[in-house]
């Protein structure tokens, strides 16, 4: 937790729910903007099918992470509210995974923060996900396209 | 001591997720701790030369040439997947 309770940072197990989330953050009249973000669980990765996901993390470092991410968005565009919510442990398919939610008067600065927050959450905060399903366990690789994605935010 | 963690498959290679690792002179920065790490066997040897292999000093990625004393916190985990 950081600057008031307008940011919020959870590494929890159970599930969120985004509808809770959403009423939140969605409160203040200043804002006219709301930009929410789920990550799920999906099916099939590098051809082969997914039953289930967990996700390792580094205790205390993730969080750490996840609110100097926050602190840089805030710097970059005005924000009001910024929730991050990512789930470690065992999840089925299908479940969800991370929540991210921004608020801001326009929808620019919230479309904008909503993607730098993901895209340097997926390069920067310590998780790793362990894959399971018809191929047996495997560690998901880093992807380049998360890298180039992350470093488009350090062009002028 | 330094406290010394390993995660992901790197843990899962390694069968340790954190060892207590004496200060000698010989470690003075992450990459000559991971060199008295590297050189315990063949194994650990492979694991710990990968060029994927990121480092943490207490809890903020580092380069390998980040100072290393008594007391630190030393991470060594493969590139992040979380999202």
């Amino acid at each position: 937790m950081m600057s008031a309770s307008l940011s919020k940072v959870l590494v929890q197990t159970q599930d969120f729910s985004v509808a809770e989330e959403y009423a939140l953050i969605a409160d203040d009249n200043r804002d006219g903007a709301v930009v929410t973000f789920v990550g799920k669980v999906r099916d099939f990765n590098y051809g082969s099918m997914v039953t289930d996901l967990t996700l390792e993390h580094y205790p205390g470092m993730t969080e750490e992470v996840l609110t100097h991410i926050i602190i840089e968005a805030r710097e970059r565009w005005s924000l009001n509210k910024v929730t991050i919510i990512h789930r470690v442990g065992t999840m089925a398919l299908g479940e969800q995974i991370v929540f991210i939610g921004v608020t801001s008067a326009h929808r620019k600065a919230a479309f904008s923060a909503g993607k730098f927050l993901i895209d340097f959450l997926k390069t920067k905060a310590p998780f790793w996900k362990l894959e399971s399903g018809e191929a047996g366990k495997n560690w998901v690789e880093a992807k380049n396209s998360d890298e180039e994605a992350a470093k488009m935010w350090n062009k002028p | 001591m330094i406290n010394v963690l390993f995660f992901a498959q790197v843990r899962e290679l390694l069968g340790e997720s954190s060892i207590q690792v004496e200060a000698i002179t010989e470690i003075t920065t992450a990459e000559s701790l991971r060199a008295v790490l590297a050189s315990k066997n063949e194994q650990w040897g492979k694991v710990l030369v990968s060029d994927k292999l990121l480092v943490a000093v207490n809890q903020t990625i580092s380069g390998w040439d980040m100072q290393v004393e008594n007391g630190d916190e030393v991470a060594f985990f493969p590139p992040v997947t979380g999202g």
